[in-house]
């Protein structure tokens, strides 16, 4: 148990390794770690507010498609409504004209069965004569008669 | 076992004797150097700044590579180490942090070469023709107190550096005892002198004397226990007491080895915190 030189040595030993941990060591240890503690918190800050971007994309996502979705329901129902329209009006023409074109044929039909009634009543009218001058045995002028003739055929 | 008296006390001896220049007679003659403590303390110092360095460079060199192995070791010490001196000291000074790390390391190297078998080393110095050897330099008076002594100096430099020269005269004289007249404080002032200059210089010793009793007192255990199978040789294998003892040695020997290792990550840690506490207080203004 004897104090030398040693203690003298030791003490120089100690304050160079003090002086090279502090200016090689220690500062190039802590640094690049409180760099690194930078970094990740960084990191972990940028992935929230990913997360949190993410989420708020999908709220609007989900917002303008069920925007979209209404939209193209109302689309749907408007169409359904014009062709609706576009049927009736189609319908409703095609009866117009059915109706017209049955009128059309009822007249058609009155004015050939007046002109066959017409010329029935003058077949009748010229029967008629032939039948008289028969039963006359002779002949009737039809054209001094016409008149009477006429008249007989208007009875018919 | 009468004739092994003299060999026990011969070994005992020789573990105890340093490797010098020349015998030392008186308790303090600073021409005379222990080449052992010198060695390993500067070959652990070497040991650990390299190894620092290493890693330092590495993590340096790019900051964006994820550490592992002894990277992870030594940043995880580097953090606890800065975590230690934050809850202590709030201050701004660069060096206690490193200080604090460098004291760590350096003194439970120095403890650690307590568990390298006791007999080991000195027989391959015995080999290469040494007559001593002393593996331990935190069991010499010289590492310890050249430990203590540097943060002694470095107490007083900050002392005196952050309250001025008579900031700290006041704080070594105008404590514990105060009191308004001027001409009773003057008595009063050599009492809180001696008084305080007690308290300043038992910091510095009894760091020093702390670990070296906890380590000197380890090693002798192992040395004890090696006394257990020294007297009897390669005899000592002839008979079944002799096993018995090797046995006996080996476990004891393991048993405590591994408290030993809690002692000396302990004393390390403790004179790395009283460190920190000492510096702390030497920047504090009273």
């Amino acid at each position: 148990m004897h104090i030398n030189l040693t203690l003298i040595v030791q003490m120089a030993v100690f304050a160079v390794l003090i002086w090279f941990t502090m200016k090689f060591v220690w500062p190039m240890i802590l640094g690049p770690m409180q760099e690194r503690e930078r970094r990740i918190a960084q990191g972990l800050a940028a992935a929230n507010k990913g997360e949190e971007e993410l989420k708020e994309a999908r709220a609007g996502a989900e917002s303008i498609l069920s925007e979209a979705r209404e939209r193209a329901g109302v689309i749907v129902d408007q169409a359904q409504r014009s062709a609706n329209e576009i049927l009736e009006q189609a319908r409703s023409a095609a009866t117009q004209e059915g109706q017209r074109l049955v009128a059309a044929a009822q007249q058609q039909i009155e004015l050939d069965a007046a002109r066959a009634k017409e010329q029935l009543r003058r077949q009748v009218g010229a029967i008629a004569v032939a039948a008289a001058s028969k039963l006359l045995e002779r002949e009737i002028d039809a054209r001094a008669h016409e008149a009477l003739l006429n008249e007989f055929a208007a009875q018919l | 076992m009468a004739a092994a008296e003299p060999q026990i006390g011969e070994y005992i001896e020789h573990h105890l004797t340093f490797l010098t220049n020349k015998p030392q007679n008186t308790l303090v003659n600073f021409t005379v150097i222990n080449y052992d403590t010198v060695f390993f303390s500067v070959l652990l110092a070497v040991l650990f700044a390299g190894s620092f360095y290493l890693v330092a460079r590495r993590a340096s060199a790019s900051t964006t590579s994820v550490p592992r192995g002894f990277q992870s070791f030594v940043e995880m010490l580097v953090d606890w180490v800065d975590s230690q001196v934050k809850d202590v000291y709030h201050g701004t000074n660069q060096l206690i942090a490193p200080l604090a790390l460098t004291i760590f390391c350096w003194v439970y190297l120095f403890n650690f070469m307590d568990l390298v078998p006791v007999d080991l080393l000195p027989d391959i110095g015995g080999a290469l023709g040494l007559a001593h050897l002393k593996v331990v330099p935190s069991t010499d008076l010289n590492g310890v107190f050249g430990l203590s002594l540097t943060v002694f100096i470095l107490m007083i430099f900050y002392s005196i550096k952050m309250k001025g020269p008579l900031g700290f005269l006041a704080e070594l004289t105008l404590h514990p005892f105060r009191v308004k007249n001027i001409f009773a404080q003057i008595p009063l002032s050599i009492v809180n002198l001696l008084l305080e200059s007690v308290t300043l210089i038992a910091r510095p010793v009894s760091l020093a004397l702390r670990l070296f009793g906890n380590i000197f007192a380890g090693e002798m255990i192992f040395v004890l226990l090696a006394l257990l199978t020294l007297a009897h040789g390669y005899a000592g294998l002839e008979t079944f007491s002799g096993w018995g003892l090797l046995l006996l040695q080996a476990v004891l020997t393991f048993a405590w080895g591994v408290f030993h290792l809690l002692i000396i990550t302990i004393q390390a840690f403790i004179f790395m915190v009283l460190t920190i506490v000492y510096l702390a207080m030497a920047h504090e203004h009273h």
